[in-house]
């Protein structure tokens, strides 16, 4: 299976790989996917005021996609606001990446793991944010 | 060194140019059908295909005359089991085979089960290998096939092919082996060993793609296989289809020099294997080889690199050829059904490169695969969320992972 320059790109310059401190309540994390399926996603926002992400990290066991994947999700939720980055899709990751239909998985996990950190980071500080639709599904992924 | 570096021996071989030379002739000049019984086109081809065939016999201890030949060894395979099965209705419906066997064997039985036959798939043992107990335990009086692969595709390990025919035949059971990856790097004897029906292909040795064999034994017991094809009742009726002559020529001439070349060709390559799997075990802790570390091919290592997954990890090694479970199964996603049977825990399995060792690998090029995988797997560790949770001390089996 031939990758995309893009993935591989993220691949061997991965932006973000790193961790941040969990127990920081201004970081939220996020952990998604299992290890027997061959993916799991660790990815740490920390939040500033006027809920902007001012920092971004992840970590990735996975194939090279979910590890460009997540690279790419750390890129673009950077400077957001919560509520853009709940807007994250992950067909927006899947156009970028040009990941082909069997990698597709990867995409939702990294959408997943922004979510789970985002819903780690408001159980941490008693917030609920106007988009709590998409908040419910991820505070029950989420590792808290 | 040339890159991509060929690790991936197991999966094929680039013909020698040997063979290549012998085969030629075969398709211009001697280029005769050798069913032609009428003129010398024909004599000349059938000539070539018979010297090939004693050839190519004697190398696992048999006549020519008992040899099929056929596209390969998934048709070898397919031939045995579904021949087998319907040529025996009568005495039996029930089959033996082993979980780790490749898909040309274990998608041929899951068929079969389908159509009403009955099937055993043994387990094996933490180390790759048959327990002989569960086989003897598995037969009955309507058992009427016993197939066990010589040597495993992906973990290289060494199935006791006398001590499986021992019992097949003291309990009147035909023994078929998939010898895929055993021919011409172990010995085999088809009498010694009791070998009934045997399966292997010229393209694992250095010979031609499209071109394998299936030896029917002739006598003590005379086996018969009904036909997967019908046509012109070529090969005793068993494979109908004109023969390939430059493919069988070019079969014989590379079983012929691995024949020649085996027993140092694996002493040479035990000894890259081991100082392939010393580099990496010696600098590198969680690491562990999948399937017996003696009783497997010269030329196969799989190990499998906690925290790390195998696909990222031969991203990684973009200028080696490997392989992360088997080429028949790569396209897919799951874990190798080999080392699941094995008991290999899912990551793990989903962990695992599988290292091909064979004719033209050098010294050179497994002390750069050595020290690259090395730093491909540190790199791969510092990216890995589970090196960094087990290194925090957190039990991964206790964490409640969101499936998906």
């Amino acid at each position: 299976m031939a990758y995309s320059d893009k993935v591989i790109d993220h691949f061997k310059n991965p932006r973000n790989m790193g961790s941040l401190d969990k127990s920081d309540p201004s970081v939220g994390t996020g952990v998604v996917g299992a290890p027997e399926c061959g993916d799991v996603m660790k990815l740490q926002l920390k939040i500033g005021p006027n809920n902007v992400i001012e920092d971004a990290r992840f970590k990735t066991f996975g194939c090279g996609s979910a590890i460009a994947s997540s690279s790419l999700a750390t890129e673009w939720v950077k400077g957001k606001t919560i509520d853009e980055a709940l807007q994250l899709k992950n067909t927006d990751i899947v156009n970028e990446l040009s990941l082909p239909p069997v990698k597709i998985h990867c995409s939702v996990l990294a959408e997943d793991a922004v979510k789970a950190a985002l819903a780690d980071y408001m159980n941490k500080n008693g917030k609920s944010v106007a988009a709590e639709a998409h908040g419910e599904k991820a505070v029950k992924e989420g590792v808290s | 060194m040339k890159f991509p570096i060929y690790m991936d021996y197991q999966a094929t071989t680039p013909m020698d140019p040997r063979v290549l030379e012998a085969m030629l002739p075969y398709f211009t000049e001697i280029f005769g059908n050798p069913a032609s019984r009428n003129h010398s086109y024909g004599w000349k081809a059938e000539e070539a295909v018979e010297e090939s065939r004693e050839i190519i016999g004697r190398a696992i201890g048999a006549s020519g005359r008992e040899l099929i030949f056929t596209s390969g060894a998934t048709e070898s395979n397919n031939i045995a089991l579904k021949g087998i099965a319907e040529m025996y209705a009568s005495k039996g419906d029930h089959i033996i085979t082993l979980r780790t066997e490749h898909p040309s064997i274990l998608d041929t039985a899951a068929r079969l089960e389908r159509q009403g036959k009955r099937i055993t798939f043994l387990p094996v043992q933490k180390d790759g290998l048959i327990d002989l107990d569960e086989l003897r335990k598995a037969i009955t009086d309507k058992t009427i096939l016993i197939t066990i692969m010589a040597a495993n595709n992906e973990i290289g390990v060494i199935q006791p092919l006398a001590e499986i025919g021992a019992i097949a035949r003291e309990h009147g059971v035909l023994f078929h082996t998939d010898a895929t990856q055993a021919v011409g790097k172990v010995p085999l004897a088809v009498d010694e060993m009791h070998l009934d029906l045997v399966s292997f292909t010229a393209h694992k040795i250095y010979g031609p793609k499209g071109i394998g064999a299936l030896y029917v034994r002739r006598k003590n017991p005379r086996v018969r296989c009904a036909p997967l094809f019908d046509g012109g009742g070529h090969e005793r009726g068993m494979r109908s289809g004109t023969l390939n002559v430059p493919g069988i020529v070019g079969f014989a001439k590379a079983i012929t020099q691995a024949m020649a070349e085996r027993e140092a060709e694996a002493k040479r390559l035990t000894g890259l294997r081991d100082k392939l799997k010393e580099m990496i075990m010696g600098q590198m802790d969680e690491v562990y080889l999948n399937g017996h570390a003696d009783r497997r091919l010269p030329g196969n290592l799989n190990l499998s690199f906690a925290y790390v997954e195998g696909e990222s990890l031969l991203m990684e090694m973009s200028d080696v050829a490997l392989s992360s479970g088997s080429a028949c199964t790569s396209a897919t996603l799951d874990a190798s059904h080999v080392l699941l049977a094995l008991g290999v825990e899912d990551e793990l399995a989903h962990s695992s490169i599988r290292f091909g060792l064979g004719r033209f690998t050098t010294e050179e090029e497994v002390a750069y695969v050595g020290k690259k995988i090395v730093t491909a797997v540190n790199r791969l560790r510092e990216m890995s969320p589970l090196y960094e949770m087990a290194k925090e001390g957190v039990d991964l089996k206790s964490v409640s992972w969101t499936e998906h």
